[in-house]
């Protein structure tokens, strides 16, 4: 038993096949439930009701970041083993991470404007948002141009590699370039840094929440994804016959 | 490799070889800068050092897909991946014949645009040391988004949209330098950055853009 069973197609339909309802239920069930929780603590005594977009805010923003992070491994594994269920994975991921990646610098922006008195400000965290979704736009569009899947598949895992380290790389230089007024980590280990509990358990439901819900858009979509494959095969047999 | 370094040289300067065009471009960008701001010679000062390296920036991107596009074109590229010296070598020499021809002439008029922008005197010295040190990163950075690009019918737009991002340290570093310079601070710890960057993507970008041409080339 490894995993690297699960790289062929056929067993990897059977078991993303069942695990999807689980992943969709769960889905709903944790962002629903986080959000309402959410919804229904007291208000901060600083930010008033605004504190709230928080429950959206940081999961979005901590998915976009694991999103691009599980884009690299999967780019990896196609690189090194070529597997294909991986780069369709990696491809199938792209779309959701920036979508992430726009709710957290929205909800941001909408926050903001009460609270810093400015929908946007060029602040290291919020730069280095921006440049990640950048990242993820011209990884989407490379896809989209190169016509033939495993050149497509080779060339956006190599940009992948290399967009990684210069995220990285992008994400310390504006710390450089600008001072922030962000805010730091959310949920920190050290007490009297951390957030209370009111808040915090909500937020770890609704992180929950936004993790299922990507597995549950990943899995979808990866399965679309080796359909689709499928389906230009047989239009391929048809062809030639 | 150096009989290559010549024939891509001598392509370049040759007539149709769009030598000098970065430098064009470059000088025109510095021209309407001052139209959309206005000729304050303050205010120009103030953004000089960002206008200079966003125009290098621009200049080099300009020229990036000559890099492989006319030699993929013509078939030249598909005999230089069997020749005996490997890819990486290709692509490395490649991108030292792109900076001599856009990055090179950029560096050595660097003051000259600095005087347009009224860029203070203090600040040249680092003006043209910065570029001098971070246009390699930049010519190899493009040399990896070209190799990406070169089977492509229309790759020029992906190509600035996958390039760009990758160019944002060295930016962000490269007009820190002027910037420090300017007001006349430690600009040590930002140039040990840019020398860094540079040192690290002239080491590694080659295998990264040979590994991207071998697929284009398959």
């Amino acid at each position: 038993m490894s995993i690297w069973e699960y790289a062929n197609p056929v067993k990897f339909m059977r078991t993303s096949g069942a695990i999807l309802p689980w992943a969709v239920a769960g889905a709903a069930l944790c962002t629903v439930g986080g959000l309402v929780w959410g919804f229904l603590t007291p208000e901060d005594y600083k930010q008033g009701s605004t504190v709230k977009i928080v429950f959206i805010h940081v999961p979005a923003a901590m998915m976009a970041i694991n999103i691009w992070v599980m884009m690299l491994v999967a780019s990896l594994t196609w690189l090194i083993r070529r597997h294909h269920v991986s780069a369709l994975a990696a491809k199938a991921a792209a779309p959701v991470g920036a979508v992430m990646t726009l709710i957290a610098l929205a909800t941001g922006a909408i926050w903001g404007q009460p609270m810093w008195g400015t929908w946007w400000e060029w602040d290291p965290r919020l730069t280095s948002f921006l440049i990640l979704f950048l990242f993820y736009v011209g990884y989407i569009a490379l896809w989209s141009a190169v016509e033939d899947p495993d050149s497509a598949a080779d060339l956006t895992g190599w940009l992948c590699l290399v967009g990684s380290v210069f995220a990285l790389l992008s994400r310390y230089a504006v710390l450089f370039w600008n001072q922030g007024l962000h805010q730091g980590a959310s949920l920190s280990v050290a007490e009297g840094e951390r957030m209370s509990a009111v808040y915090r358990y909500p937020l770890y439901l609704s992180m929950l929440g936004f993790f299922l819900l990507f597995l549950a858009l990943l899995l979808i979509r990866t399965r679309t994804e080796i359909r689709r494959r499928r389906l230009a095969a047989l239009q391929a047999r048809e062809a030639r016959a | 490799m150096i009989a290559l370094l010549l024939r891509d040289l001598t392509l370049a300067t040759r007539a149709g070889g769009g030598f000098g065009l970065g430098l064009a471009f470059f000088l025109i960008l510095c021209t309407l800068v001052p139209f959309g701001v206005g000729p304050q010679g303050g205010t120009l000062a103030l953004i000089a050092p960002g206008i200079l390296w966003v125009g290098a920036l621009l200049a080099c991107l300009l020229s990036l897909d000559r890099i492989f596009a006319l030699d993929h074109e013509d078939g030249s590229l598909d005999l230089l991946a069997t020749a005996p010296i490997p890819l990486e070598g290709v692509v490395a020499i490649k991108a030292a014949a792109h900076w001599l021809t856009t990055g090179l002439p950029l560096v050595v008029a660097a003051p000259l645009f600095g005087l347009l922008l009224h860029l203070p005197a203090t600040a040249t010295p680092w003006l043209v040391l910065s570029m001098l040190i971070g246009t390699p990163a930049l010519s190899m950075l493009g040399a990896f988004g070209a190799a990406i690009t070169v089977g492509l019918r229309r790759g020029g737009l992906l190509l600035s949209l996958l390039v760009l991002p990758l160019y944002i340290p060295t930016l962000i570093f490269g007009a820190e330098v002027i910037r420090r310079g300017a007001e006349g601070g430690s600009t040590v710890t930002p140039l040990a950055f840019l020398a860094g960057i540079t040192a690290a993507v002239l080491a590694l970008m080659p295998f990264a853009a040979a590994a991207a041409l071998r697929v284009n080339l398959r």
